[in-house]
């Protein structure tokens, strides 16, 4: 079935003439969908910024009443649905993945290109599932992009929950299977449509990211679609898996029966740890990759790098209760939990030292590209330092949902993982459309970006050991957190900063499209395959000869040769060089 | 200009990592060498029809934690499973073996036995969807509905989970009875039959763990 499919697509490859709608719509090129994906998840981050800027307006001045407290709330429960689900786990796999995986392995599509296609067409009914519960009788979701049971679980208790937890979940089923599909491609594709001579222990960093990032996915996926299904039940059919019993709401017993509310949690942070990671790993990938680039010289502990990889995919299974610490769990469970959790911070660490002695001594061009890798080790190293705090149980039952759990994960996850993209866009850009973006332009945006990112989710700490919870719609209700306003002041302020500079990003975007210079092949000097294809690559990638792999791809600065890099097709033996110097 | 930033060329550095002199890596890369070898090894299926199992395989085992959890605490009362539930189990037992029986002639060069198989195969699974409905029936019949109490919650749920996935593998076998039927297979290369049967023995094997959970536990 497979390999006969695959053969066709592979002679459907030769040029042939393509209708619109095949071409821009139901296009089957990879590069294609990435595009598609591309416009597709940054529009929603678009949405999920607005909402952002929404509630830092509220928060910043909540007496002034923008936003109702139920408002208050959707607004923060869909910022965070559509970052998390909408925009970044779809960009980084999505964009990234179908844009770079053929062109990084020399392959010349995807193994499946259909089952590519449907991966793209499911997510959009989930996109236009979400946007549409925007305008849901009773507004969208507002129980947190967590979505705990019983709030979620029952109807009655709490606003947007009519329709719009019931579209949540239908939205969220809709992206997941998308990604199932896309997973399963990057799978195959990867394991086996390598170029000639790409082993494994050749791939790009970039590659690998997303390769266990599929893994990832395909394991943990199915058990938030489990929980999904069991919660739509709940809404909708009466069942009460996740509705306690005795539940009152408004003095009435909402069911006569009993489930489990914590076994939502259970569920879904199963799933959701394993998803921080499936949104960080790729990330690392891409950072790598860019850092060994413009630093001219091999990405250090290449193996290391991709053990690591392995090992925070593979740990990222077992913690999952840290985020539970203070559901009751048994105390002996809990030491379990925070002893795997500080494992990972291993792992985590071999990467950060791998990048700061790649940058050692290095000949740095700061690119833009650059600029935005090296910002995303410091906001990485940033976070990861407030996850321990967060590991120790003790140090967590007190800060547990507080503004301190907001700034770690806008660091370690939001902040770093829109850095690898800005990264990856400023770097692939050429590729993709054919034209470079404009470098000044760039840097404004970086570091507007860097001092906004900062500003905005440094001072969160602080707020966070105040005992300031997050979700909260005023502080005034507190006496303790009377010095939390200006605080949350300077932060509302900080975030217009850092929004308005992503309008350079997206004014450098629209104008390089259109006005930026030519793109040649290999603009940075680069060795992965994707710089040998013409920019923008043709359909099918590669024209009649497909690339054939001689080295890994961090051959940069390597003594003796004419250029400061080597790309992976360079044979071992130039030739007409005299044989003998280097053996494969 | 971005170009402008690349001019200076930095200090030389000893190579190292794989590909550098002496350190003996190979690569091979996955592609068959050759410009006329087929693009893509049968493994693919195989690893993807592999990989779609996983999932399928987690998605069930977080019912399943669910339902063990479920079944510790207060107010689980175990519904009387239908009869019929026996007897489909035998449906779909014999589907298997009506499965890997096509499969044999297939390898045996008896394509038309080969159909015939797979003919029986698509019956008996669809008499086994038509089974899992008429228990269905049967419990509501009783007055035994989805939100009756947990075990009937769990026991719809499972069932329709499977069924659904069932119906999945019907469709996958529909194609591969009109590619039978259009002799794509041989003795020797029939990967879309093989990962077929892979998927549908896995459903078979997926009913047999969840109606002992159901039945037992
Ligand atoms: C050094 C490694 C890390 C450690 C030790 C760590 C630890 C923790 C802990 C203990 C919590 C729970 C806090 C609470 O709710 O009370 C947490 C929350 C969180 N972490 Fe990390 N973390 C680490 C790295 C990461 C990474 C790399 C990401 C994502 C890329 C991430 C994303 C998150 C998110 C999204 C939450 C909050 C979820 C929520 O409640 O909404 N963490 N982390
Ligand atoms: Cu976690």
């Amino acid at each position: 079935m497979g390999a006969v499919a695959v053969r066709e697509a592979a002679a459907a490859h030769e040029a042939h003439d393509e209708s619109f709608i095949r071409h821009y719509i139901f296009s089957l090129d990879h590069k294609t969908i990435g595009k598609q994906y591309f416009w597709t998840t940054m529009f929603m981050g678009l949405v999920g910024g607005s909402l952002a800027m929404l509630m830092r307006r509220h928060l910043g001045w909540p007496e002034q009443g923008v936003l109702d407290p139920a408002q208050y709330l959707q607004a923060a429960t869909m910022h965070g649905t559509v970052m998390i689900f909408f925009f970044l786990t779809v960009i980084l796999t999505g964009a990234f993945g179908n844009f770079l995986i053929p062109l990084m392995i020399g392959a010349r599509d995807m193994a499946y290109p259909f089952l590519n296609m449907m991966s793209f067409w499911t997510l959009v009914p989930g996109v236009l599932t979400i946007l549409a519960s925007f305008f849901a009788p009773d507004g969208p979701a507002g129980n947190g992009w967590t979505s705990y049971a019983p709030l979620a679980a029952v109807a009655k208790l709490s606003t947007g929950a009519q329709w719009g937890q019931t579209l949540w979940a239908i939205a969220i089923l809709f992206v997941l299977i998308s990604s199932l599909f896309g997973g399963l491609n990057f799978l195959t594709t990867i394991i086996n449509m390598r170029a000639r001579g790409l082993s494994m222990g050749r791939l790009p960093l970039t590659i690998w990211g997303i390769f266990i990032t599929a893994i990832l996915a395909l394991l943990s996926f199915p058990v938030l679609m489990a929980a999904l299904g069991m919660l739509i039940l709940d809404r909708t059919a009466g069942t009460s898996f996740f509705v306690p019993p005795g539940l009152l709401v408004g003095g009435q017993l909402v069911r006569d029966r009993s489930g489990d509310a914590l076994l939502w949690q259970h569920l879904f942070w199963f799933f959701g740890h394993p998803e921080v990671y499936i949104l960080i790993l790729t990330p690392m990938g891409i950072v790598s990759d860019v850092i060994s680039t413009f630093a001219r010289k091999p990405i250090f502990g290449y193996k290391a790098m991709v053990l690591s990889l392995a090992a925070i995919g593979f740990l990222s299974f077992l913690v999952w209760g840290h985020h539970m610490f203070v559901s009751g769990m048994h105390p002996l469970l809990g030491g379990a939990f925070m002893a795997a959790t500080m494992i990972i911070a291993i792992p985590s660490a071999i990467k950060t030292f791998n990048w700061c002695t790649t940058l050692w001594q290095a000949r740095i061009h700061f690119t833009t590209a650059m600029l935005f890798a090296i910002g995303f080790v410091s906001l990485f190293v940033t976070g990861g330092l407030s996850g321990i705090f967060l590991a120790s149980a003790p140090v967590d039952i007190y800060l547990h949902d507080t503004y301190f759990v907001i700034a770690h994960f806008h660091f370690v996850m939001a902040s770093a993982a829109l850095f690898s993209i800005f990264a990856g866009t400023y770097y692939w850009f050429p590729k993709m459309f054919g034209r470079m973006m404009n470098e000044t332009l760039g840097k404004i945006h970086f570091v507007a970006t860097f001092l906004g990112i900062y500003a905005t989710f440094f001072p969160m700490h602080f707020l966070g050991t105040m005992g300031n919870s997050r979700r909260l719609y005023s502080e005034s209700f507190y006496p303790f957190l009377a010095k939390a306003p200006p605080i949350d002041v300077f932060i509302s302020i900080s975030a217009f900063v850092l929004g308005a500079a992503q309008i350079v990003f997206i004014v450098n975007v629209f104008y390089s499209l259109v006005r930026g210079p030519r793109a040649e092949r290999n603009p940075w000097h680069a060795n992965t395959l994707e710089w040998q294809a013409d920019s923008p690559p043709p359909h099918g990638n590669w024209g009649p000869e497909e690339p054939v792999v001689y080295r890994w791809p961090y051959d940069y600065s390597v003594p003796g040769a004419a250029e400061d890099y080597i790309p992976q097709t360079m044979p071992a033996v130039p030739a007409g060089a005299p044989a003998g110097g280097e053996g494969e | 200009m971005p170009t402008e930033l690349l001019k200076e060329k930095p200090a030389a550095r000893p190579r190292r990592g794989p590909g550098a002199p002496g350190r003996g890596y190979g690569g091979d890369g996955a592609r068959p060498r050759g410009p006329e070898s087929p693009v893509v090894a049968p493994l693919t299926a195989f690893i993807a029809v592999g990989a779609v199992l996983a999932a399928v395989a987690m998605l069930f085992v977080a019912f399943t934690t669910a339902y063990l959890a479920r079944r510790q605490e207060a107010g689980w009362t175990p519904i009387a499973l239908p009869a019929v539930l026996w007897l489909n189990t035998a449906v779909l037992l014999a589907s298997s073996g009506t499965f890997e029986w096509a499969r044999a002639r297939l390898v045996r060069a008896d394509p038309a036995g080969a159909r015939h198989g797979l003919g029986w195969t698509a019956g008996l699974g669809a008499a086994f969807v038509i089974g899992q409905l008429a228990a269905w029936r049967q419990l509501a019949a009783q007055g035994v509905y989805l939100a009756s109490n947990p075990h009937s919650s769990f026991f719809y749920l499972l069932t329709g989970a499977h069924g659904l996935h069932l119906l999945g593998g019907l469709v996958a076998l529909a194609v591969v009875i009109v590619r039978a039927h259009r002799n794509r297979y041989t003795p020797a290369a029939h990967t879309g039959l093989a990962v077929c049967a892979l998927y549908w023995h896995f459903m078979d094997a997926l009913w047999l763990y969840l109606f002992a959970l159901l039945f037992w536990l």
